[in-house]
């Protein structure tokens, strides 16, 4: 499983790479089964943030989990990611407990933060996870590169976090996460802090990562586009309590066909819409802080399909 | 943080090749303040020492007396010398016996003499305060337990415990080893030393973002990496000030446990020796107060010097 899964160092992506949306292993990358979690609250009954979510995501599958926010997608990402447990049901990243995945490092992740070390380099920083795992000096430093030159900032291998700016920092945090190649990355709205114009270039880079990676991803998000362009499938959550109200299969093929003009097709706008009127379905939720990236109803719509 | 700007900056390779000038401004940026800082304390000495003058010449000879309680000093020049008679008392001998050293140097040595105990009392405390603290973090249970009796601890006056330690000292002796003096007084310093550091310590330990330690968790490493990795270096910016502190407290600590304890040799006992020279030689009981000030001095500007080579991990306090 692995082995097919090494980040060239900016090759050609993926002429080679197998067809089909999701390469048919047996072993699902995530499963998660019957989850629930409950926070306790005081004396109250506490708040359900997830209640019977059943899910899985297949090897090199794209999942993206879309909803108002409160609905659950953070508390499911950080459940598979081993940093909390489920109040109940069952949790499996490659046939393995959670737990023991993360002890695997069978994952790698990013957050809606960066969260660089200060004190260390761009380089410093991606090293991180090899150098807490010991690896060699010399085969860190060279990972290193070949992932800095992955996500285009060749550059600034020797800058400081605070001398980068914020779409910057969230590359070298992808980076980090590519680290040690793992077979699922999980992500918790990744661009969620920065502006649109970087955030639709930091979703092409992420389709080309993805391309050339062949891993897995869960990546949570509360903007409808996003999740589109970037999805095999898309996961709507809905809130008090959590749960899954749909999953829509995007179709739009394989990601290393997907480029910019992804944006204009129409694939691309119908399921934009099926994951909109899903989200909206439920007239209670409908007045609940939507995203701010949803595309205007009619406008863009109207005018770029024709 | 970065500003909005900076995020929507273009980020295409092009570019991303343009060098930003941003960096070489922060690096001047870093150098000037410290400079500035340097001459307004030299400033500030000057002043203070205008204003000594100053008063000297222009306030009323019996001192500024509002309803029988003097609220200025007199300004005789037994009470209030000339900085120059100061200066000056510097260079002529200790006392009027042929082998006397010049007074300075008798000072120096006196001074070189506790700064040697301050820094031992110091490395003590630093020592027991980090391990303190490092307790205390690790397990929840041991901060509730300790942390009130490290609070306690400096509420008794150091007036009681010397005559204790000096006590419970003389009762130690294994093999070769026998207590001395001036390790009662080191360990007095290192008393006053170990608080800062272990409060300080403590906070700093527990500084790190939630998600830093989140990661921490991803990478499924052990407790004493995330320390090293982690914790400690976010922790600098705490612990560097406590450093400072705790070196400033050592040495009060020591001339003061020297004075009460009686130990020779160092700044306190000439502090007490020199004061009674006061009635006919004004000078001389300033020189030792300038020794002890050149030994805070030059214990602060050791914390500095550690400070510069961790400079490194305070950068997220720049930005
Ligand atoms: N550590 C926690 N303690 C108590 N309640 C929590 C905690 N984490 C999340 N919740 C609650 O769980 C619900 C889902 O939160 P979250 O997963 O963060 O939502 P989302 O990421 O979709 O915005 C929210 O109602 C939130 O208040
Ligand atoms: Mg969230």
């Amino acid at each position: 499983m692995t082995d097919t899964l090494n980040v060239p160092g900016g090759d050609v992506p993926g002429g080679d790479v197998p067809g089909g949306d999701v390469p048919a292993v047996d072993v699902p990358a995530v499963n998660v089964h019957g989850v629930s979690r409950i926070f306790a609250a005081g004396k109250g009954p506490g708040v359900t943030a997830l209640d019977d979510v059943s899910l899985d995501v297949a090897p090199g599958e794209f999942v993206s989990l879309i909803g108002p926010s409160g609905c659950g997608k953070s508390t499911l990402l950080r459940l598979i990611a081993d940093l909390d447990v489920p109040t109940s049901g069952s949790i499996e990243v490659f046939g393995k407990p959670a737990r023991q995945a993360r002890i695997d490092q069978d994952y790698g992740i990013a957050f809606q933060q960066a969260g660089l070390l200060p004190w260390r380099t761009v380089a410093g920083n991606i090293e991180l996870p090899l150098e807490l795992h010991g690896v060699g000096k010399a085969a860190r430093r060279g990972r290193a590169a070949e992932l800095i030159a992955l996500v285009g900032l060749s550059d600034f291998a020797a800058h400081y976090p605070d001398q980068l700016s914020g779409g910057m920092q969230q590359r070298v945090a992808i980076a980090r996460a590519l680290a040690e190649s793992p077979s699922l990355l999980l992500m918790d709205e990744p661009f969620g802090a920065l502006d649109e114009m970087t955030r639709e270039r930091m979703q092409n880079e992420l389709v080309r990562i993805c391309a050339e990676t062949q891993a897995a991803v869960v990546f949570v998000t509360h903007s409808i586009p996003e999740a589109v362009f970037l999805s095999n499938r898309v996961v709507v959550l809905e809130p008090r309590p959590g749960r899954i109200r749909s999953i829509v299969g995007v179709g739009l093929g394989d990601m290393s066909g997907r480029g910019e003009d992804l944006r204009e097709d129409e694939g691309f706008f119908r399921s934009l819409s099926e994951v909109r009127d899903l989200l909206h379905g439920d007239p209670d939720s409908s007045g609940t802080g939507l995203p701010t990236g949803v595309v205007p109803k009619t406008g863009a719509r109207g005018v770029e399909t024709r | 943080m970065t500003t909005q700007t900076e995020q929507s900056a273009p980020l295409n390779r092009g570019a991303l090749g343009v060098p930003k000038p941003r960096v070489s401004r922060r690096r001047s940026a870093v150098v000037h303040p410290r400079l500035r800082g340097g001459l307004f304390g030299l400033a500030g000495l000057v002043l203070l020492a205008l204003i000594w003058e100053l008063y000297k010449t222009l306030g009323p000879a019996d001192g500024v007396v509002l309803g029988g309680i003097t609220v200025l000093p007199r300004t005789t020049d037994l009470a209030m010398p000339h900085l120059a008679v100061m200066a000056e008392r510097l260079f002529d001998p200790v006392t009027g016996a042929a082998s006397a050293l010049p007074l300075w140097q008798a000072v120096l040595q006196g001074s070189l003499f506790t700064l040697g105990i301050a820094a031992v009392g110091w490395l003590v405390g630093v020592t027991v305060g980090l391990a303190l603290a490092l307790l205390m973090q690790r397990f929840r249970l041991a901060e509730s337990a300790i942390l009130p009796w490290i609070i306690l601890s400096q509420t008794v006056p150091l007036i009681a415990i010397a005559p204790l330690v000096r006590r419970w000292g003389a009762q130690i002796q294994f093999g070769e080893f026998t207590w001395e003096s001036w390790m009662s007084v080191a360990l007095i310093a290192s008393y006053l030393a170990f608080f800062p550091v272990s409060i300080g310590a403590l906070r700093g330990l527990a500084s790190p973002d939630a998600n830093h330690v989140d990661l921490m968790h991803c990478y499924a490493v052990g407790w004493w990496k995330t320390l090293w990795r982690l914790r400690l270096p976010t922790s600098v910016g705490y612990l560097l000030p406590a450093l400072r502190l705790a070196a400033v407290s050592a040495v009060v600590g020591s001339v003061v446990a020297e004075v009460s304890i009686g130990l020779r040799g160092g700044i306190g006992r000439l502090i007490v020796e020199y004061a009674g020279a006061a009635g006919n030689d004004p000078g001389k009981p300033w020189a030792p107060i300038f020794g002890s000030i050149l030994v805070g001095l030059v214990a602060a500007g050791f914390v500095g010097l550690i400070g510069l080579f961790l400079r490194r991990f305070r950068r997220g306090e720049v930005a």
